[in-house]
């Protein structure tokens, strides 16, 4: 049975395009065939993270309005063989796609692939309602801040209100020395707010930075943010996976003042 | 209890959070601004002809109360009307 997942968030910048990344190389990584959908039409980004964008030929208005087949316009990844891009266009906007012609696109996807992921623009129009229009189930990124999370909350009332009850919440570059002395929201904060379930947090790494410079996801390698990556991968597929002790990391001294209840 | 905790009482990070939790009692009842400004004028009008307010000082804001017979808090319409006179001349 296959699944379309969007990753979505209201609010521009806080990773959605990383995590779509990650995550769908993460799901190829396990053996999963994956298809990445970039949905933002016009600013064209998911390429670039993965790495591939000096591949296309074909984007996701071609598809839909028929100047090529599907097979033409997706574009296999540098490091998996099961793993597929669909760019969007760079020279159009949101109006080029209609939602059912996009639901018509994820169904004609699910019948060879395991997982299709959507990533979502930011904002709440028309590029928000094409990209939920096919999808079952939401991932929900945000940071640990008033704006990010008060565009999350909006979010969550808009997938609900368009029947996507499946709604799970990343909340990305959390840093654990800010919240240890109070001027950060912890994870249990960001949840008692939005009510919803948290399926991973991912630490405020610098190897992020790296990875995109690279265009090369850092799912699964051994940096704090590639560990959450996976364990969030694992979560998606039903996985009941413990969550990372974003805690340790820190020094002797600060392990010292945290057993001084100092910390 | 953290022991740092005695000496700075409200840190950044649970400011946020009661910011954020007024913010989305607003947003969820979706009371636009509009509609909070027309309810801000009628209540001057009607408490008007009682007694003299300061509607400049006047404030109301949708917040949480806690209630009898429900679970948890409600949203809850509060007001802060400060009364130059209370004799009507």
């Amino acid at each position: 049975m296959s699944e379309v997942i969007v990753v979505t968030s209201g609010k521009g910048g806080v990773g959605k395009t990383t995590t779509s990344a990650n995550v769908g190389t993460g799901l190829a990584m396990l053996n999963k065939k994956v298809v990445l959908i970039d949905t933002d039409i016009g600013l064209r980004n998911l390429d670039v993270v993965m790495g591939l964008e000096n591949r296309i030929v074909y984007n996701l208005v071609d598809v839909v309005e028929g100047n090529c087949r599907m097979k033409q316009a997706l574009i296999k990844d540098k490091r998996y063989d099961n793993l597929f891009l669909l760019p969007s266009a760079q020279t159009r906007d949101k109006s080029a796609v209609s939602p059912e012609q996009m639901k018509k696109l994820t169904d004609e996807l699910r019948e060879e692939y395991d997982y299709i992921i959507l990533d979502c623009p930011a904002g709440i129009e028309q590029g928000f309602k094409n990209a939920i229009s096919g999808a079952d189930r939401a991932l929900i990124v945000t940071t640990p801040e008033v704006s990010a999370i008060r565009d999350a909350d909006r979010i969550i009332g808009l997938l609900e209100a368009n029947g996507i009850h499946k709604i799970d919440l990343i909340i990305n570059r959390i840093r654990m020395d800010l919240v240890r002395r109070g001027d950060m929201m912890s994870n249990d904060d960001v949840i008692e707010i939005l009510a919803v379930s948290l399926i991973g947090a991912v630490p405020d790494d610098e190897n992020i930075v790296i990875a995109s410079n690279q265009g090369e996801p850092l799912v699964g390698n051994s940096s704090a943010a590639g560990q959450a990556y996976m364990n969030i991968v694992r979560r998606v597929l039903g996985e009941e996976v413990p969550y990372l002790d974003l805690d340790s990391g820190s020094g002797f001294f600060s392990r010292l003042l945290k057993r001084m209840g100092l910390n | 209890m953290n022991i740092l905790d005695l000496f700075k009482k409200k840190n950044s990070g649970s400011i946020a959070k009661d910011r954020l939790k007024l913010l989305l009692v607003s947003d969820r009842a979706s009371c636009s601004p509009e509609i909070m400004e027309a309810i801000k004028n009628d209540i001057i009008n009607v408490i008007s002809k009682y007694m003299e307010i300061d509607a400049e000082g006047l404030d109301i804001q949708i917040t949480q109360t806690e209630c009898e017979g429900s679970q948890g808090a409600v949203p809850a319409l509060y007001a802060n009307i400060p009364i130059r006179d209370i004799r009507k001349a």
